[in-house]
């Protein structure tokens, strides 16, 4: 049966924009509310401060790779740590996640736009204007002649360290009012995203049949409220010692510097969970189109994320064993922890199961999310082994960790992230990237993420502390960080064949059509690019995959589900 | 295309779904609420670590006559929305005044307290943890209680041009979540600072 005798709404024909000037383009964007636009410019402010956190890393790894480098100085050693962890984890992967979800959910749920299309836009402008505040503290940070420029107090900047006394300037104020402003961008984005979830669903899509990324970003948005909101609060009670003499963290008048740690990771693990789960989305929205079978286990999928939802909550302060907890305190948190890997196997087995006795298509977004499901796992065996406290007193603060959690972040969200390009990009520009390059594009960066991350274990059984601007020969750990390092070529060839696969194919890519992968969900009844109204006629849907139904209207999934 | 022999479900009509209005409100609630618990937390992990004075004993009274207020508003409120979903849009102003009222008195009771506690009795911020502490929470409600008063008096200007009606009871509900809000975290806040912290 031809796609063509389906009877999906046809767009209404608007009358042809005439040939706008450059600055009427220019104020569209600036002043659109529409959740497709916005979330376009999500994506590209994220990518633009993707290459620059890269560049950092790339900085970092240089000056690591041989013992004794000159390549920067210790300052700017710790500039580049601290701006490059901030970079990549509020203006990286929040914005992108948040542009995904902005562009996808009220696609997917068959809405017109999001909740609150302004409160959409203020927060974007929230967002974006974070990211400008922290990179201006390269140029206004020096507050005080000599008290250097931007933020060198790590990503997540411990007490005392960020006392007046020990961070002389502006630039720890930089890093805390870019973080606030941001912060109330995503809370924002998180307000909208649930309300549009909530309230704004096609008749006939009860909670049971709505697609996994509509549920996923549901709880993701959960966690925001009340993980993102933490930081803010401890972001006030800084600005407040820094600004107007409090003591919240000032050790020298009663102050805490373990309560800040705390506040710190009730925030800090919850985000992982904030940044992994729209992944988990990705996969479970690409793994069954590329398997050509319904999600095994759908409200087991539901239960596994809600689960993750409230256990993650639970479980910062196994980021702090080596602070010296009482013994019941690490029990908890290890057990905690040791749960939350649970619902996040069955994840696992889930996917597995998608693919088992399916007709799997090896397409470039399906690569990802293989490769996502192999280096998640391992990600999350590093992550029980640093979970346990006696192992974690031996390996906190070493490499080892620091390969744990980029194993989550590259081999996961990124990874994840990078399907997620290859499967919608068709539908946001009506056109395909191209697959030659994206084979390209994985095998070089699956290379050089594994020869960068799995080798950077190493170092960290062997000793090598996190955070040290370079090294004495001779300790072992030399080959070891120049094998990391020359990953780091193979990972830059292969965002440089990405992002000229980006730009090329916008102009000569394939044309898409509405639906170029035969997939079920809603997002793929649209014309590629959607018009501005998405759906000329609101759509009614009775199962889980509603254009699985139009096409087989034989064998349709409600009489199943 | 050929006909299909099985009926297709109905989709229940009509299609309800919780208004968008409070479900944003209510997430807002909560984002609120994580932020006032981690101050919360911050004062009651504080209390009595003080390196210095004075002391919450010696220089806080409780103050019963700004609690009434800001309780009784919540009352109000709730009576100005019920007017105006009868339609009574008279007791309607009349109510939504006196909620106004009562949170403007509320705040220029603490401006007093403040008043009393710096120049008096000589705690400022910087002054010791207490002072930190206690300005913070209790400045943090305050803020909350501002931005309840700007959005009560655009409600009330609006009301008086006689462009709140009827049919808007739904919006201004909205608001009236918040003002709840605002009342049943001064609660928690009165408890801890003016009873257990003291």
């Amino acid at each position: 049966m031809s796609f063509d005798s389906i009877p999906i709404p046809r767009p209404i024909s608007l009358p042809e924009e005439a040939g706008s000037t450059w600055l009427e383009t220019l104020h569209e964007w600036v002043t659109t509310v529409d959740h497709k636009k916005l979330g376009l410019m999500y994506i590209g402010y994220a990518l633009l401060f993707l290459v620059i956190g890269g560049i950092e890393a790339t900085i970092m790894r240089i000056q690591l790779a041989v013992p004794h480098a000159r390549f920067v100085s210790p300052q700017v050693f710790n500039r580049m740590f601290t701006m490059h962890g901030t970079t990549m984890i509020f203006f990286v992967a929040m914005p992108i996640l948040f542009g995904f979800a902005n562009y996808l959910v009220p696609l997917m749920i068959g809405a017109r736009d999001m909740a609150f299309p302004r409160l959409n836009a203020w927060s974007f402008w929230m967002a974006a204007f974070g990211g400008l505040l922290l990179y201006f503290s390269f140029l206004g940070g020096d507050g005080l002649y000599g008290a250097g420029s931007a933020p060198d107090v790590g990503w997540w900047a411990y007490a005392p360290l960020t006392s007046p006394a020990f961070s002389k300037g502006h630039s720890t104020d930089y890093w805390t009012i870019a973080l606030l402003v941001s912060g109330f961008g995503s809370i924002g984005t998180a307000i909208n995203i649930l309300a549009t979830i909530v309230c704004m669903r096609c008749p006939g899509m009860t909670l049971g049949k709505m697609p996994l990324l509509a549920w996923l970003n549901l709880v993701m948005s959960g966690m925001v409220l009340l993980a993102i909101s933490p930081l803010t609060a401890a972001q006030i009670m800084l600005m407040i010692d820094r600004y107007l003499g409090g003591h919240f963290f000032d050790t020298q008048a009663g102050g805490s510097a373990a309560i800040w740690m705390h506040f710190f990771w009730i925030f800090g693990h919850p985000e992982v969970y904030v940044l992994i789960i729209p992944c988990f989305a990705f996969v479970s929205e690409i793994v069954p189109v590329f398997s050509r079978k319904a999600m095994f286990g759908y409200p087991v999928m539901v239960a596994a994320t809600v689960a993750i939802g409230f256990v993650s909550l639970s479980v910062w302060a196994h980021h702090m064993f080596t602070m010296g907890m009482a013994s019941y305190s690490n029990a908890f948190f290890v057990l905690t922890t040791m749960a939350v890997g649970v619902p996040t196997g069955i994840k696992i087995f889930n996917w597995l199961g998608t693919m088992w006795g399916g007709k799997i298509r090896y397409a470039t977004p399906m690569l990802f999310c293989l490769a996502f499901l192999f280096q998640f796992l391992i990600a999350g065996l590093t992550g029980i082994m640093l979970g346990a406290a006696p192992f974690d007193w031996q390996l906190s603060h070493s490499y080892f960790v620091v390969a744990h959690f980029h194993y989550v972040i590259v081999g996961g969200i990124l990874f994840a992230l990078f399907g997620a390009f290859y499967y919608w990009y068709p539908k946001m520009t009506g056109r395909l990237l191209d697959e030659g390059l994206g084979k390209w594009h994985f095998w070089l960066f699956l290379i050089g993420f594994h020869l960068t991350f799995d080798f950077m274990h190493i170092p960290g059984i062997l000793g090598m502390p996190r955070r040290i601007y370079t090294y004495e020969p001779g300790r072992g750990w030399e080959n070891w960080n120049m094998i990391c390092s020359i990953g780091v070529i193979f990972q830059i060839v292969a965002v440089l064949c990405f992002v000229f696969n980006l730009v090329q194919s916008y102009f000569k890519g394939r044309l898409a059509g509405n639906d170029p992968w035969d997939a079920w969900t809603l997002e793929w009844t649209t014309p590629s690019p959607p018009p501005a109204y998405n759906f000329a006629a609101i759509p009614e849907v009775r199962s889980r995959r509603p254009l699985w139904d139009l096409k087989h209207p034989e064998d349709p999934d409600w009489k199943y589900e | 295309m050929s006909a299909i022999p099985i009926a297709i479900p109905a989709i229940e009509t009509p299609w309800r779904l919780p208004s968008r209005g409070r479900v944003g409100m209510f997430s807002l609630i909560g984002a609120e609420s994580a932020i006032f618990t981690i101050f919360l937390v911050a004062y009651i992990f504080y209390i009595g670590k003080s390196l210095g004075g004075p002391t919450p004993q010696q220089v806080l009274h409780i103050p019963i006559f700004n609690t009434i207020c800001l309780l009784s508003s919540s009352l109000t409120i709730h009576l100005s929305l019920s007017a105006l979903r009868a339609g009574k849009n008279a007791a309607f102003g009349l109510f939504w005044f006196l909620t106004f009222a009562l949170g403007a008195v509320f705040l220029i009771g603490t401006g007093r307290e403040w008043h009393h506690l710096i120049y008096e009795e000589g705690l400022t911020i910087s002054t010791n943890l207490f002072g930190t502490t206690y300005y913070s929470l209790v400045g943090l409600h305050a803020f909350h209680v501002t931005a309840g008063l700007v959005g009560l008096s655009v409600v009330m200007v609006l009301a008086l041009a006689g462009r709140v009606k009827q049919e808007h009871a739904e919006h201004v509900d909205v608001l009236s979540l918040y003002w709840h809000f605002v009342d049943v975290v001064w609660v928690v806040v009165f408890t801890t600072v003016y009873i257990i912290g003291r």
